[in-house]
């Protein structure tokens, strides 16, 4: 594997931090702190982090419903990211998006999205939009299992293969379509196989080794950046959590959660860094409590900032428009 | 001055951009080669170029979503449906992607696209190649929409709506596609929200645009002789709507006839007639009436499909029920 210590250690720095938000999130949502729809990571970071480790910062991601993993992985700020979860003036979308929409645009993130499959589409467009600059940037496109069987997906994946665009299509194959089983919502184990449709590289790997994840994705991008066009990737991994905060999961096997559990990333990342001698058990220790003071002071951000002014409800939804608001 | 066809109006629109910035392209079916379904894009992939004028797979969610991507990275791409009935496919990220990324996000990305979508019935094409769908877009917040009715509207409307950053609908009449104009030799940019009178009258305000002006207008000339004088008021930008202008009538008129090509239940021309009923209803001294299409999908047969369409004389009668 040639992945120097340096990038060892942040990716898993990654996804500790995607760890220590989801969790605190979870918490904030069962106290009542936090509501709407929150669907969290927990248990597919290798994904994200994985993924994001052969980007740069001005690469593009589209991300998902479940998005907060790759926002944190393409180096979005817990600050804003909390305080947008607590629908504050100071979150990344001033509180006009919530959970699902997190966006930032300096940082190539161009937005989690609501829309099961939406990105499969934008992310061919930032290809384009790439290709037709002539820069050597790419898109990586984050999508879920049950999205590869909306209609958005052929059509993304044709016109990118078409086109030839450096679109980096990364499936998150966690099993389940909300409650149903990828064996009840498609007639194929590997979503890789569809690839073969496009006459583009197909392959799956394991999505809970980030080594694996980064691997495989560090060849799709150095295709891309040659203008060789887009890959598919399939990494199958699993959601330790509902489909969203408050979701029974009664349509799990039982024991099923536990056996991915045994497969959690971190553990597995840890145990190559230390075996590997690239950080010691005190430095890990270290670096675990600074991220646990990091998602603290998110928090704190979060709690300490304004909500926003009522006015501004009527403001954002053109560049030169405020709409009209109402007297109360 | 000079000639063009409404059609060449769109395409000078383009043209002009075209050359004056790089970040503008085109795309969608068959606008390449074949120049459009309706001509409106021959001789340009010649001019610019295949990576400025992309012939796309018949994939509209694709060709629409792409838009997004790519203005979102800075582009301001032009993709063109070849039927606005085709919309329903890329409905979603005209919807849900498009309108709301920049409130969603918090105002913190724009999103420069012109959407082509040609428009209307009056051509034998049936129910799913038609329609007038205006309401649909002018009902979604975020997006921006404009509908000329002649060539020099079609060139400032277009000029306007490419320097926008914000997602512009752009509705074009396939009927007017060879109609001929006067064009002014430099055409200016027209802003959006601005009205144009095309016939002062003091009787009676018809609120139209696109191609139910020249209906407007021919039941403007066949009421002048039954001594009723009629002023038609051409919308051109649907969103935004330029209330003063409607209001500015009403108040001269007293008397308000909206007309337009869709279905009327539900139609935009319900919602001006709500918008002078809330606010300017004490100037009206008689209904808000709508000429719409009748609530059917549009007919193929000649016979039926002129009945099921606005016409002319439909206007006249509308307007006479006032009286």
């Amino acid at each position: 594997m040639k992945i120097s210590n340096e990038n060892i250690i942040e990716m898993y720095e990654k996804m500790v931090k995607i760890r220590k938000f989801e969790n605190r999130a979870m918490n904030l949502f069962a106290e009542g702190q936090v509501g709407g729809f929150v669907h969290l990571y927990i248990g597919e970071e290798a994904v994200a982090t994985g993924a994001c480790a052969s980007l740069r910062e001005d690469d593009y991601i589209t991300s998902t419903h479940r998005g907060h993993g790759h926002i944190i992985a393409k180096g979005g700020d817990l600050k804003y990211m909390m305080a947008e979860l607590f629908g504050k003036e100071t979150g990344y979308c001033k509180g006009k998006g919530g959970s699902m929409h997190i966006a930032d645009a300096t940082k190539g993130i161009l937005g989690a999205n609501g829309i099961v499959g939406a990105g499969h589409n934008i992310a061919t467009g930032a290809g384009l939009g790439i290709q037709y600059k002539g820069t050597d940037q790419v898109c990586a496109c984050f999508f879920g299992d049950a999205s590869t069987n909306q209609s958005t997906f052929h059509e993304g994946l044709n016109l990118a293969s078409t086109w030839k665009l450096p679109v980096i299509f990364i499936c998150e194959n966690n099993g389940y379509g909300i409650s149903v089983s990828q064996a009840r919502h498609q007639n194929i184990t590997d979503i890789s196989q569809r690839a073969v449709s496009y006459n583009i590289p197909g392959i799956t790997v394991d999505g809970n080794d980030v080594f694996a994840v980064f691997e495989a994705v560090q060849e799709a991008v150095a295709r891309a950046r040659k203008g060789q066009g887009p890959t598919l990737i399939e990494c199958k991994t699993y959601r330790w959590r509902g489909h969203f905060e408050g979701d029974p999961t009664v349509y799990r096997p039982e024991g099923e959660l536990e056996q991915w559990k045994k497969k959690d990333p971190i553990p597995r990342a840890e145990k190559y860094i230390l075996e590997h001698n690239i950080m010691t058990q005190p430095e890990m220790d270290k670096l675990n409590e600074k991220i646990d003071a990091m998602v603290e002071e998110a928090v704190d951000f979060a709690l300490a900032s304004k909500f926003p002014d009522i006015s501004s409800a009527v403001e954002d939804v053109y560049t030169d428009i405020v709409e009209e608001g109402r007297s109360r | 001055m000079r000639e063009l066809t409404y059609g060449q109006g769109i395409k000078e629109g383009m043209r002009i951009k075209m050359l004056e910035n790089p970040d503008v392209f085109i795309f969608g079916e068959d606008v390449g080669l074949f120049g459009g379904c309706f001509g409106v894009t021959s001789g340009l992939v010649e001019e610019f170029g295949e990576k400025r004028v992309r012939d796309t797979p018949i994939s509209e969610g694709a060709i629409i979503g792409a838009a997004v991507g790519a203005a979102a990275v800075g582009l301001r791409p032009i993709p063109e449906l070849m039927f606005v009935d085709f919309a329903t496919v890329g409905m979603d990220q005209l919807v849900n992607q498009a309108a709301k990324m920049r409130y969603m996000f918090g105002g913190k990305l724009k999103l420069p696209m012109v959407v082509r979508l040609p428009s209307g019935g009056g051509v034998a094409a049936a129910a799913q190649h038609s329609q007038s769908l205006e309401a649909w877009f002018t009902h979604v917040p975020g997006l921006k929409v404009v509908y000329p009715s002649n060539p020099q509207d079609a060139i400032g409307l277009m000029l306007t709506a490419i320097d926008d950053d914000n997602p512009v609908i752009y509705l074009e009449n396939k009927t007017l596609y060879a109609m001929p104009g006067q064009v002014e030799d430099e055409v200016k940019p027209i802003p959006f929200g601005k009205a144009n009178i095309k016939k002062e009258g003091n009787d009676v305000t018809i609120i139209t645009y696109g191609k139910q002006v020249y209906d407007a207008l021919k039941a403007a000339e066949i009421l002048e002789k039954d001594g009723i004088d009629v002023e038609v008021v051409d919308l051109r930008s649907l969103y935004p709507l330029d209330k003063e202008a409607i209001f500015e009538s009403v108040k001269k008129t007293h008397k308000v006839v909206i007309v337009s090509e869709e279905a009327k239940r539900g139609s935009y021309a319900g919602e001006v007639a709500a918008i002078i009923a809330d606010e300017c209803f004490y100037e009206c001294d008689a209904p808000i009436k709508r000429v719409c299409a009748l609530n059917t999908p549009i007919p193929f047969s000649g016979v039926l499909e002129e009945y099921v369409l606005p016409n002319a004389a439909d206007v006249v009668q509308a307007v006479k029920s006032l009286f």
